[in-house]
């Protein structure tokens, strides 16, 4: 057992490493003295200053960060919503409900993406624009804010809630003050995860952004597709940080609530 | 309820559901039928929006891809529908086109067996060896993909090109004095895929290895089952559910995948999702591109349905 235990670890690390060895040559890319990216050169740390004095891509930035406010605000009240309804309630149509919400999921997001296109451009005319992107970006989020929360609140026992309002709450009160408390982890995590996806998402924006609304990843796209400059691996050396950090710390949060509260049939 | 575990499946580590307890998905006491008026009013205010949304910015859409699919388009390449045809569906499946079918389930199906068959030995290394530490080894393979997939493709073009960091290594090391031709080619879209989609394969695997209960296969080592046999016949049936899942989750991305083909397989590798994004972006020709699209949604969601289909007979029956 020991040499099989041995033999996987083994594996187990060259895929770990596998993983990771992109991510660090980017990084160390980064710090790379050569405006040619593909050979080591010497370290430096101008090209960080450069990332910031750029104009078009703090622009495509900021694009971005209002692209994904909406979409996040969006998709985590909808799928909230319809997450507690498919966890709690018995309702008429709660299985196509459950298609309607798994279907955009094993939709090819190039498909999502050219739908949308059309049906903006055959029904309203338009040509991209941030409202149109946002709304796309929005549409894709529901469901996996749905599924987080849905999760999660399948997972709280009901006799908490039945409790409260045995103890005088009102419908809306237990809610607020059992419900609420106990599902917003998930619902954090579900708009974390919609943040993710829209901040990460090229697909569905190079069909449905706009002159003057290019998101990061379509400029960065354009850089990297045509002529790379060392730039694009500190900007990318940077969203891999701070999503690493931010992600670390929800995992922590979730993980230290989830030990500290009670269960179902536990 | 074969749904629930492809979903709680997708959902990264730390993201709430990985901690749900198994088995909760029909949990809750809803109220039962012929519910009083108020309860249909809160049912109804918490289903209709996200419904209705889903409805106008989804279905919709897709319906109108159909329709367009059968149009046609005038002089000035609009989309005008005064001969509905199927005759875009015959050029998706004209001979000349048969290269890029192959070429996108070649690369789906490659990717698929790799992320299956590197997935599988460590999801179960880090069930069974994991320890404390499980959730952090989960945590670090869904790490790279909470990364930008767009920079992760970039990185490996950086590792991949003929004066890249792979080249570098293999000629430092002696292996070769000229550059291997690693970038454009079949090796390194399938590289690229594989590499992306590996954590999609891990998680579904990982929550039906750790949730098969150790005493089955130890049963099945007293009734002198050798250890290959026990993992046949025992871990692989009852990890099934997870292995399907695992199967859609790597191909429906792989096959509608055109970042990777573009960036890492270069002008030559056609495949349909890059004929789809060309069709759109150039501005020629929508009804085909719709058609190719619509072929694409069929194949994705004929997979899904017919991989399920096992799975679904199996949950309900148990």
């Amino acid at each position: 057992m020991t040499g099989r235990n041995r033999w996987l670890g083994g594996f187990a690390v060259l895929i770990y490493g596998f993983l990771f060895a992109p991510i660090a040559v980017l990084i160390v890319f980064s710090f790379n003295d050569s405006k040619r990216n593909f050979v080591w050169k010497g370290f430096t740390l101008d090209w960080y200053p450069t990332v910031f004095g750029n104009e078009d891509l703090i622009g495509a930035l900021f694009v971005t960060l209002r692209v994904a406010a909406v979409a996040v605000a969006v998709a985590t009240v909808l799928g909230t919503l319809l997450g507690l309804a498919l966890a709690r309630r018995r309702f008429r149509g709660r299985a196509a409900t459950e298609t309607l919400l798994l279907v955009p999921m094993v939709t090819p997001e190039i498909v999502m993406g050219l739908s949308l296109l059309i049906f903006f451009f055959q029904l309203f005319d338009a040509r991209g624009s941030f409202a149109q992107l946002a709304l796309a970006h929005a549409t894709f989020c529901i469901s996996y804010v749905a599924i987080v929360v849905r999760a999660r609140a399948a997972g709280m026992d009901p006799r908490l809630e039945e409790a409260a309002r045995d103890l005088g709450a009102s419908a809306l009160g237990a809610f607020r003050y059992v419900t609420l408390p106990l599902i917003l982890p998930a619902i954090v995590s579900g708009a974390l995860l919609a943040f993710a996806l829209s901040f990460d998402d090229y697909v569905v924006s190079t069909f449905n952004a706009g002159v003057g609304s290019s998101t990061l990843p379509l400029y960065i796209y354009g850089k990297i597709k045509f002529g790379v400059t060392p730039e694009i691996n500190a900007i990318s050396t940077i969203i891999v940080a701070v999503t690493a950090v931010v992600i670390l710390a929800a995992w922590r949060i979730g993980d230290r609530r989830e030990r500290s509260e009670p269960r179902s049939g536990r | 309820m074969a749904a629930d575990v492809r979903v709680t499946s997708a959902t990264p580590p730390g993201i709430g559901a990985a901690g749900a307890p198994p088995g909760t998905g029909a949990a809750g006491a809803p109220p039962g039928t012929g519910a009083p008026l108020g309860e249909r009013l809160t049912s109804a205010f918490l289903v209709v929006p996200g419904v209705a949304w889903l409805i106008v910015f989804f279905v919709l859409p897709l319906a109108l891809i159909f329709l367009v699919s059968l149009g046609s388009t005038d002089a000035l390449d609009r989309v005008v529908f005064d001969r509905l045809s199927l005759d875009n569906y015959v050029r998706a499946f004209d001979p000349a086109f048969l290269p890029t079918f192959l070429n996108s389930l070649r690369y789906a199906t490659a990717t698929t067996v790799l992320s299956l068959a590197i997935g599988y030995p460590i999801a179960y290394w880090i069930s069974r060896y994991g320890g404390r530490h499980k959730a952090l080894l989960l945590i670090l393979v869904m790490l790279p993909f909470w990364t930008s997939y767009l920079i992760r493709t970039y990185a490996w073009m950086i590792i991949l090109r003929d004066n890249g960091v792979a080249n570098a290594l293999l000629q430092a090391v002696g292996l070769t004095n000229e550059p291997i031709i690693l970038l454009n080619t079949d090796f390194s879209v399938i590289l690229g895929m594989t590499y992306g989609f590996l954590p999609f394969a891990i998680l579904p695997l990982f929550v039906t290895i750790d949730r098969l209960d150790p005493a089955l296969v130890a049963a099945a080592r007293d009734l002198y089952a050798s250890g290959r046999q026990a993992f046949l016949h025992v871990t692989i049936p009852l990890t099934m559910p997870g292995i399907v899942a695992a199967t859609i989750l790597t191909f429906i991305p792989a096959i509608g995948d055109f970042v990777t083909p573009d960036l890492l397989g270069g002008a030559e590798t056609t495949t349909i999702a890059k004929v789809v994004q060309e069709v759109f972006l150039e501005g020629r020709d929508w009804p085909y591109g719709a058609a190719l699209g619509f072929v694409l949604m069929l194949i994705t969601l004929g997979g899904t349905i017919i991989a399920l289909r096992p799975l679904r007979q199996e949950v309900v029956g148990g």
